[in-house]
């Protein structure tokens, strides 16, 4: 029943501390560093670039991307309208199925979950399929603290893993890394692999099948993410490249999901507009090589003991936001990563959470808030971007992100106290909305022209604009305003001159006859 | 037509070129150019920071200026300020406006136009009688290309131009790294932007890189000075308003 | 009583959406369904997208199946297959290799020791070059036609649809399924495809044509 024992309250963020939804240090501080790393920007710029073209290939083949992509986000937005019914008839559906489903108010108590699960089947080792959710609460380091070790399944989760570093992308983890660094990784971690092993992706790619293999048909649990959940059946799905997730999925005894509440579908028949959104999108394909859907347990095929975790986290959080909310729509494809000139200069690692580039930017201040400490990393995130807008071009489901990012960008401002900002905006607005007062400072700024050096121009600025004029000139204020021209002589000589000169307008079909 | 010319404070103070020949080729094509003058600044700088309740006034006085019937269409020579009244405002004035300021930034908001959708999707016309014997590569401004929606308005006036030598720019679409308060709180960031930006432009060896914003020009030109490029920076509407009685004087680029 | 963590999570998202109320949305559904194309374009769509992931397709006719699926397999050194317990078996009378007709209590080391595999398939996706298992008979426990290396898959030119909306419809959601697009692949290094990490590394599409 929908009744109220009182007033809504605002929902929690994931609890402070907690999982990988925020780093050490603001992003400017975090970018600087990894800008200055050659080997970083030529990887990323290669890779991005790459995907960039085959994602317009795919999806320029399709007469009706938009309106799949228009589908997508109404049905999304329908989905989070209609949340609470929704999960209760997933739960109801899985649990008809054989499936048992248990529900996480945050990442700690999803991880403590998912260990009990563990320790229930008597296993110390678990495989694990690629899955955002876990990675943001930090399930690896938890499973670790208690002595279980998680083998991490997906090629680029096992460079990153084997490597003891951190995801820099949604879809592929080790964007950042290229076939030589790769390469240096398995002969240092992968226990007797061929010495001679070279950096011919392939052979790399073989080097993870031969190590991988035994684990999969040894280890009896397992644990994944899930692209999708549909309420109306029950089913789960996961979709992948390589068969770690059909191998995890399949082959043991025990397969434990952690799903976010968002990524609930109504219908079955909407998986006809994300499995075409989704791969075009993520890898430029037009379709992944694999994609699974299970609905609780099938005797005979797969695993026969099935949990779902239903992980909060500061989900409803953001669903309570108006406008922030759309974040959850998110399908997790990668597009605006890719396309993003941020992301593809300074990489993941400098958003400093699970979720990078323009939707992480979003996200993660959504998920985890943005002022939960003192100067807190988060707050630097709506900042990363131009507004240059290629993001919302990219996004599947049409995710408006760079409104969000100035709407956030006004939810901090509002959130922090007085800042030096805070007060130069107010001083330029006070005198901009005086046009009397506006003139005078703009004679003031042309009297600035004696600060001019060469040709009248600045090469030096003071602090917060040193980042600007360390590789920027900026032209000293004219001597003339164009009211003052205007309202000069020459101004109106010289309009009264254009207006009787007139031109002999070209139509377009003029011009093309010519 | 009577034609509401907003300068943009940037252009009034910082570039009044671009705003003269924007004036000179409105009156050229024998329109009336209004220049209300209580008008400031959009606000869109304060927008895209994260103030929402200090552009208040801004955007008031903007509708207040511009809201008079009697002024057909507005036109400014910026796709971002173009774009911060066509979709900024209104979110200002749902927010911490009245219904009075919500009413007026509807009605300047229907008749707002960026140079390029102005003459062409208002008045009609490409060729513009404009006159430009120089190599020009055309930069699609961010908030052109993908807020306003400009597609290839820009390149078609361009096009049109009697002697105008055209040259694509590749990865035109990048955005250069400006982005406002962006480049002085993401320097780093914004100035690996540009540097490809610059690459890019410099594959053209164009003499000119032109685009509907000052603001990006200033950005670019700012960087292509600090390397001695030889190709320097000039607005759309100054390219469109040069003809072969009044040419504009291609100054040499800073070497 | 402390509240469980269900009530506590469904009474966030009630307090949100009324917090943050939001109009009820229709979803607009002006995306292409119900496509169809003559047997002839299907097939050479399919076999197109099929070609570009990698996969090698044989063309027959029904009674060409078992001779097909043989060369197949031969041309794969293929000498112990699996196979689903339901296949149908007229179509190995021209393989002299083992067969072994899988069933539930053969663990999954048992299949890693298999040449390859035949199944058949529940539906088709031209557009996409997509192959839809669905656990019935023919076709198998999920594990098999994932742990041997070689997959043949028959597909019957009648089960192929244009779309990825057509063949969703086609499918019975209860199922255990999976979609196949090309043998496994990954492009984790530097975005480049490779094809066959984990899953079978070729996929053998057999199309009968006239079934």
């Amino acid at each position: 029943m929908n009744t109220f024992l009182g007033m809504p309250a605002t929902p929690p963020r994931s609890p402070y501390g907690t999982g990988n939804l925020r780093g050490d240090r603001k992003f400017p501080k975090a970018a600087h560093d990894e800008l200055a790393n050659g080997q970083l920007r030529r990887n990323l710029g290669r890779a991005t670039s790459t995907i960039r073209t085959k994602r317009l290939v795919v999806t320029g083949e399709l007469p009706d991307w938009e309106q799949l992509r228009d589908a997508g986000s109404a049905v999304k937005t329908d989905t989070m309208n209609r949340l609470p019914e929704l999960l209760e008839q997933l739960e109801q559906k899985v649990t008809e199925r054989g499936g048992t489903v248990h529900w996480a108010r945050d990442g700690v108590e999803a991880n403590e979950i998912v260990a009990r699960l563990i320790r229930a089947t008597g296993s110390s080792d678990v495989i694990k399929v690629k899955s955002m959710a876990t990675q943001e609460i930090g399930l690896n380091e938890h499973l670790e603290s208690l002595g279980i070790t998680p083998y991490e399944t997906d090629l680029a989760e096992l460079i990153v893993q084997l490597a003891d570093d951190k995801p820099s992308h949604i879809l592929v983890p080790a964007i950042h890394r290229n076939r030589d660094e790769i390469r240096q990784i398995f002969l240092d971690e992968i226990p007797g692999v061929d010495p001679d092993l070279d950096n011919v992706p392939a052979h790399l790619a073989a080097a993870a099948r031969a190590y991988l293999r035994e684990k999969f048909m040894t280890t009896r649990v397992a644990v994944s993410g899930a692209n999708f959940g549909i309420a109306e059946t029950g089913t789960l799905s996961v979709v992948e490249s390589e068969g770690n997730g059909r191998m995890c999925l399949t082959l043991p005894d025990t397969l434990i999901t952690v799903m976010g509440i968002e990524k609930v579908l109504p219908r079955y028949q909407d998986l006809e507009v994300f499995l075409q959104l989704l791969p075009r999108s993520s890898t430029g394909e037009r379709m992944n090589p694999y994609t699974s859907l299970w609905t609780g347990v099938t005797p005979g095929d797969g695993p026969q003991d099935f949990h779902l975790v239903l992980l909060d986290n500061g989900r409803t959080a953001a669903l309570a936001d108006p406008i922030g909310r759309e974040a959850l729509n998110c399908i997790r494809c990668s597009a605006c990563l890719n396309v993003c000139p941020v992301y593809e200069r300074t990489g993941g690692h400098a958003y400093g959470s699970t979720y990078p580039g323009p939707i992480g930017a979003v996200l993660t201040p959504q998920l985890a808030g943005m002022d939960a400490a003192k100067d807190d990393p988060n707050s630097s995130l709506p900042y990363a971007s131009s507004l240059c807008g290629a993001c919302f071009d990219a996004c599947p489901v049409k995710i408006d992100i760079p409104s969000m990012l100035v709407e956030l960008r006004h939810q901090h401002t509002e959130q922090s106290g007085a800042s030096a900002e805070k007060l130069a905006m107010k001083a330029a607005a006070a005198v901009m909305k005086r046009p009397k007062l506006y003139t005078a400072a703009q004679k003031a700024a042309a009297l600035g022209r004696v600060v001019g050096g060469r040709d009248g121009t600045i090469t030096h600025l003071p602090a917060p604009f040193d980042g600007w004029s360390d590789s920027r000139d900026t032209a000293a204020p004219p001597k003339q305003s164009f009211r003052s021209w205007l309202a000069s002589a020459e101004g109106a000589a010289t309009l009264r001159a254009a207006a009787e000169e007139g031109v002999l307008p070209a139509t377009d079909a003029h011009t093309e006859d010519q | 037509m009577r034609i509401g010319l907003f300068a943009t404070c940037l252009g009034d103070t910082l570039f009044p070129e671009a705003v003269k020949s924007t004036a000179v080729l409105l009156a050229r094509l024998g329109h009336d150019v209004v220049f209300p003058p209580g008008q400031t600044c959009c606000g869109q700088m304060h927008v895209n920071t994260g103030y929402q309740r200090e552009p208040v006034p801004l955007v008031r006085n903007f509708a207040e200026q511009f809201g008079d019937s009697s002024i057909d269409a507005v036109v400014m020579p910026s796709g971002s300020c173009a774009g911060s009244v066509r979709h900024q405002h209104e979110i200002v004035a749902e927010r911490y406006g009245d219904a009075s300021l919500r009413a007026g930034v509807a009605t300047v908001k229907a008749k707002t136009y960026e140079l390029s959708e102005l003459l062409v999707d208002v008045l009609g016309v490409t060729g513009v009688g404009a006159y430009f014997p120089h190599r020009v590569t055309y930069h699609p401004t961010c908030h052109s290309l993908r807020m306003l929606r400009v597609g290839d308005k820009p390149l078609r006036l361009l096009r049109a131009v009697e002697a105008i030598d055209l040259v694509e720019l590749p990865q035109a679409d990048a955005c250069c790294g400006f982005g406002g308060t962006f480049a002085v709180k993401n320097a780093g960031t914004s100035t690996a932007m540009l540097q490809d930006k610059m690459r890019n432009i410099g594959t053209t060896r164009a003499a000119v890189c032109t685009a509907g914003d000052s603001s990006c020009l200033m950005h670019i030109g700012g960087g292509l000075s600090r390397i001695r490029s030889g190709t320097r920076t000039l607005h759309l509407a100054q390219i469109l308003g040069s003809t072969r009685t009044t040419p504009h004087a291609l100054t040499e680029a800073v070497r | 009583m402390t509240p469980t963590a269900r009530d506590t999570v469904l009474g966030r998202i009630r307090d949100a959406l009324a917090l943050a109320p939001a109009p009820a949305t229709t979803v607009p559904r002006d995306y292409r369904t119900g496509r169809t194309l003559p047997d002839g374009e299907r097939l050479a769509l399919l076999t197109d997208r099929l070609v570009d992931y990698k996969a090698r397709v044989h063309p027959c006719t029904a009674d060409d199946t078992a001779r097909v699926i043989a060369e197949v397999l031969a041309a794969h050194g293929a000498r112990r297959i699996g196979v689903p317990a339901g296949l149908d078996e007229g179509w190995l009378t021209a393989y002299d290799g083992e067969v072994q007709r899988d069933s539930a209590d053969i663990p999954a080391p048992g299949l890693d020791a298999l040449d390859g595999v035949v199944t058949a398939s529940a539906v088709s996706c031209a557009e996409t070059g997509t192959i839809f298992l669905d656990g019935s008979p023919d076709q198998g426990r999920r594990a098999l036609s994932l742990v041997p290396d070689l997959h043949v898959c028959v597909v019957s030119l009648s089960s192929v649809v244009v779309g990825v909306p057509e063949a969703v419809a086609r499918l019975v959601p209860e199922r255990p399924t999976t979609l196949i697009s090309g043998p496994s692949a990954t492009s984790d290094i530097e975005l480049e495809r490779v094809e066959g990490v984990h899953g079978p590394r070729t996929l053998a599409v057999v199309i009968r044509t006239d079934a």
